[in-house]
């Protein structure tokens, strides 16, 4: 039998893990209840706390004593972090506010990517232990049981800095301004307050506030490289639960979250990979805006300079059949190796084409689009490793696996909209993601499938290249048909104004649950055609940063338009391919590409070109 | 007549070219360095891949200078970024093989991409040494002739310590380890061993915080609620220093229950945590400072003296795999693939902590670990009563490989 109180300690453990999360989450729920910008970066901000605060404590406990040095240096970290989120806002946001709003999500990534390897470049790759908190290093007995000091200070700092916030914005005629932001921001600069002002003091605010965690964190755990990508995802599903933009939500979704855990470990050891999105999906199942939160305003999406699909003209269908022509020829010219990444890229533009084909035609971004594209893989590769199927009809099975996942997930997913929307197709991808991570017997786990190689007929090179080259073009030519069909026109009505389409009889719902799954099933081929270039599978296949890359492909090379995800796939591939073998910090240098197209494309490649061609057509 | 002298020239000159061709190319052939390959995780885990790099760089640099393999041809090692995931991971393989034409391959760091990698070179039938991966599968259920692997793996890692800890007196053990292959890995084979080696010992609790993202209070407290006597540890890096911390607050680690606990040793790990090295637990790892055998003394002068850093466990890691390369072409004396398999089957190899061989049954290296108790001295932790566990004493029997492994 269990001491009772026992249950009470517990409750105080989920306690102080739910003011941690409290503490990222609430800087970027009111980062985007203000700016409306999905921050990616918010992870590193919270990594960044961590290390100013290791760097500052060194630095100021020697000369001010440990306890004034080291409750000093805590503030003074998230102040610094706060600085650097405005350095961000002026360097980069300020310049693409008026571009679709996505981009700034793009951009926040390029960050994210720069200061991963920033920060093993600044601080060494090996994790750094901090001090303890001065005063707070030992035990306190409660009911029997002993715990620790220093999570009692966690336990107190939640509720403490909600209720600063609660101060901040009812108190003062600044958080009021944030309060109006958050309901309404063109009423807000209609009535001449200066919105960038604004959205440079909340960036301040987020920033400082994830700098405040994840100095917090340092008497708990070392700084350390991986900070950033383990709690960005969590961070997201709290503020989501919570409902964007709503403080008291974030509070409550994270004391839910961690409660969850703390006792959940107890029944089941395994639930901390997946229960957070599993609480995610069932929250935005039943509550659509989260548990606090409001309708997003109908702002249309924003997308600035969006004009509609036109058919092509003769000069680009032309120039699109010299491409085929190129792409038919290009084996003559090329090794073994280039033939496999142009072939890579093929896959990749299926795979971006088929996200744009919900986001651009149908309106709904999706941040876990991985979901299809891994379901194809292990579907193709389950068949293969326990049906015994050859290639042939295993590449039969992706599409199908991935479109029966889609018509699955999407029927739950096109009943909400905007970023609630793409977060519950985020939780979805990482439930399947988890389930072939925890599935050892038949997925194998994390370490996945091997041996996965095409038939004996299509084990050539160029043989698989021709074959990619069909299959994943004849998906493309497929769906770039169907935006152009009565049902492509519909989904695009649906996007630009649910309201007449209701009102003319459509069922959007429906066309956009069959989208959805259409473009998963494509997702799903680019899957399967995948995984028998490669020979295996993993996990990483269904994984956020796969979700990611089909994200920036379609962003960089211009959304709401047909060429762009395909132009966005090849330069983004074929970038990471010739980046990596040149220096260990590729990553930052893919970053600073992404952010300095980002402000020199605003339009993405695609978009750039397009107006580059018609300002020539015009003269 | 100047049409035959000039036939007559022309024969000649082609007899003259006909006989000097095969010496020119020869001789050629013998200043052409070889091309090898190497692929790791150099951004992503960097903590692991500068040393790692470090010591192979040392080996292969001492090797050239020395007149390099083969009757004097130098070792090229191109050395690449494998990305992190498989599938960047495949595609660098197959830029190194296809592109650059490199002889074989060596590296990788993380368990699936040593697998895909592995699997990669039997279905191209190239030779890949894995370094670091830990994956018991990639010289058992899933190994294959062409891959071979220098670092003793999970179930020879975990053995030692359940031998080390079967005297320590504790017989209801909780297990901690990271959810995912390695420490599933390592807990099952904990839980085997323990059955095997101490039939009254039983397992009462096992947690499986995610990686990365360990929620120590609540773990620890739950981990007590079972009230074990004894703990085997998998967890690593930031979830280790934040178990450590609280369970020695929370009385989990009070000094009188043993622990057993992966890698812990390894300086990679210990290094970092200074002062706060968990006294009194029975670790793995690499106790550079305290060997002193004359190899392994040249080993770690040569490595301070070029880095000025100290050796981890990688170090020595990439620096006995750079002479596995050399003894492995000195041997063979060609570059083909099949006898370059078969050559490194039971091949011997020197390091610094003594000869190794790579098994001819699983192509598992016999390199072993040191096997010892954690102290702390001067501010930072070492490891103490510490003793070379021989990886040949530990690997997988003949009949366990013969029942998991499949045929070649």
């Amino acid at each position: 039998m269990i001491d009772p109180a026992f249950y009470v300690i517990q409750f105080l453990n989920g306690l102080a893990s739910a003011s941690n999360l409290f503490l990222i989450a609430c800087g970027l729920t009111i980062i985007f209840g203000v700016t409306r910008i999905v921050n990616f970066a918010h992870g590193s901000f919270y990594m960044l706390g961590a290390y100013f605060a290791f760097t500052l404590t060194a630095t100021i406990m020697p000369a001010l004593g440990d306890a004034l040095g080291f409750w000093l240096a805590i503030p003074v970290a998230a102040v610094g972090v706060g600085l650097f989120a405005v350095l961000m806002e002026l360097l980069l946001l300020r310049r693409i506010y008026r571009s679709h709003e996505l981009f700034q999500l793009l951009a926040t990534f390029g960050v994210v990517l720069i200061v991963q390897d920033l920060v093993p470049a600044i601080w060494g790759p090996e994790e750094l232990f901090g001090p303890r908190a001065p005063g707070f290093t030992s035990f306190v007995v409660i009911l029997g049981f002993r715990f620790p000091e220093y999570q009692l200070v966690l336990i107190a700092a939640g509720p403490l800095v909600l209720g600063g916030l609660w101060l901040l914005f009812n108190r003062t005629r600044w958080g009021t301004l944030v309060r109006a932001a958050t309901q309404d921001r063109e009423m807000v600069g209609a009535l001449g307050v200066n919105q960038s002002v604004l959205f440079t003091g909340v960036l301040f605010l987020g920033g400082a506030l994830a700098g405040l965690a994840g100095a917090l964190q340092m008497p708990v755990e070392p700084a350390n490289p991986f900070m950033d990508i383990n709690i960005i995802a969590e961070a997201f599903v709290v503020t989501v639960i919570g409902g964007m933009g709503n403080v008291l939500g974030a509070f409550l979704a994270a004391l839910i979250i961690a409660q969850l855990q703390a006792f959940g470990i107890l029944v089941f050891p395994e639930i901390t990979l997946v229960l957070p999105f599993l609480v995610m999906a069932l929250v935005l199942v039943v509550r659509p805006w989260g548990l606090l939160g409001t309708p997003e305003p109908m702002t249309g999406h924003g997308f600035a300079g969006d004009r509609p699909l036109k058919p092509l003209g003769r000069r680009a269908q032309l120039g699109l059949a010299a491409l085929v022509a190129v792409l038919l020829l290009l084996p003559l010219g090329l090794g073994d190796y280039t033939e496999k990444l142009v072939l890579e890229v093929f896959v990749f533009a299926l795979f971006a084409f088929s996200l744009n084909f919900i986001m651009g035609a149908g309106g709904m971004v999706s941040f876990g689009h991985a979901a299809y594209f891994g379901l194809g893989a292990y579907g193709a590769a389950l068949a293969v490793k326990h049906l015994d199927f050859a290639m042939e009809p295993a590449l039969l099975a992706a599409p199908l696996a991935a479109g029966a996942g889609a018509l699955l997930f999407g029927w739950f997913v096109v009943r909400l909209s905007g970023v609630y929307l793409a977060m519950l197709t985020l939780a979805f991808a990482q439930i399947a993601w988890s389930t072939a991570f925890q599935w050892v017997e038949l997925t194998g786990g994390d370490n996945g499938m091997i041996g996965i190689w095409p038939s004996a007929w299509a084990s050539d090179v160029t043989v698989y290249y021709y074959l990619s080259l069909i299959l994943c073009g004849a998906a493309i030519a497929f769906l770039w048909r169907a935006s152009y069909a009565p049902f492509g026109y519909t989904l695009r009505a649906g996007r630009d104004s649910p309201l007449r389409c209701d009102a003319i009889g459509i069922n959007l719902k429906r066309h956009q649950w069959l989208g959805f799954a259409l473009a998963g099933t494509c997702a799903g081929l680019a899957g399967g055609v995948f995984v028998f270039s490669k020979g295996n599978v993993d996990p990483g296949a269904l994984s956020i940063p796969t979700s990611v890359d089909a994200l920036v492909m379609v962003l960089l090379g211009g959304i709401q338009t047909l060429t762009g995800p395909l132009l966005g796939a090849a330069a983004f591939h074929l970038l990471e391919a010739y980046i990596l073998p040149l220096t260990d910090y590729w990553r930052a240098i893919v970053g600073l590409i992404i952010v300095v197209l980002v402000i020199a494309f605003p339009q993405g490649l695609a978009g750039f070109l397009r107006e580059r061609l018609a300002g020539e057509e015009s003269r | 007549m100047l049409r035959r002298t000039f036939v007559i020239a022309g024969t000649a000159l082609l007899a003259a070219a006909a006989a000097f061709q095969p010496a020119t190319v020869k001789q050629a052939a013998a200043q052409e360095p070889v091309k090898v390959g190497e692929l790791f995780s150099y951004a992503r885990i960097a903590a692991f891949a500068d040393p790692y790099r470090n010591g192979w760089q040392l080996a292969i640099g001492e090797i050239n200078e020395a007149g390099g393999v083969m009757g004097g041809r130098q070792i090229e090692v191109i050395s690449r970024d494998d990305g992190g995931t498989t599938a960047d991971a495949v595609r660098v393989a197959e830029e190194l093989v296809t592109g650059e034409g490199v002889s074989f391959l060596f590296g990788t760091f993380f368990s699936n991409i040593g697998l895909a990698v592995g699997d990669y070179a039997k279905q191209k039938k190239i030779l890949f040494i894995a370094a670091e991966p830990l994956t018991d599968a990639l010289t058992m259920a899933q190994g294959n002739r062409y891959t071979f692997r220098m670092r003793p793996n999970t179930y020879m890692q975990t053995k030692m310590l359940v031998e080390a800890g079967k005297n320590a007196g504790a017989k209801r053990w909780a297990i901690v380890a990271p959810n995912y292959e390695y420490g599933q890995s390592a807990a099952e084979n904990f839980k085997k061993l323990l059955a095997e080696m101490d039939p009254e010992a039983e397992v009462v609790v096992e947690q499986y915080p995610a990686l990365g993202k360990i929620d120590a209070g609540a773990t620890v407290q739950a981990m007590l609620a079972a009230n074990p006597d004894g703990v085997f540890n998998a967890t690593f890096a930031g979830d280790q220093a934040k178990l450590v911390r609280e369970g020695t607050l929370r009385g989990l680690f009070d000094g009188e229950r043993p622990v057993l606990s992966l890698l812990t040793g390894e300086p990679e790990y210990l290094a970092p945590m200074g002062a706060e090295a968990p006294e009194g637990w029975i670790v793995t790892g690499y106790p550079w400072e305290q060997i002193e055998s004359e190899q392994h003394t040249r080993f770690v002068e040569a490595y301070q003296a070029k880095y000025d850093d100290f050796p981890r466990l990688a170090s020595l890691l990439g620096y006995a795999l750079g002479y596995t390369v050399k003894t492995l072409l000195d041997t063979a004396g060609t570059t083909d693939t099949e006898t370059l398999v078969d050559t490194l089957k039971g091949l011997k190899v020197e390091t610094p902590i003594g000869p190794i061989a790579f098994r001819a049954i699983d192509n598992q290296s016999t390199m072993g670990a040191y096997v010892g108790t954690l102290a702390v001295e001067d501010g930072q932790g070492k490891m103490v009563d510490w003793y070379y566990a021989d990886g040949a004493d530990y690997a997988h029997s003949e009949a366990e490989v013969e029942a998991a492994r499949p045929a070649e």
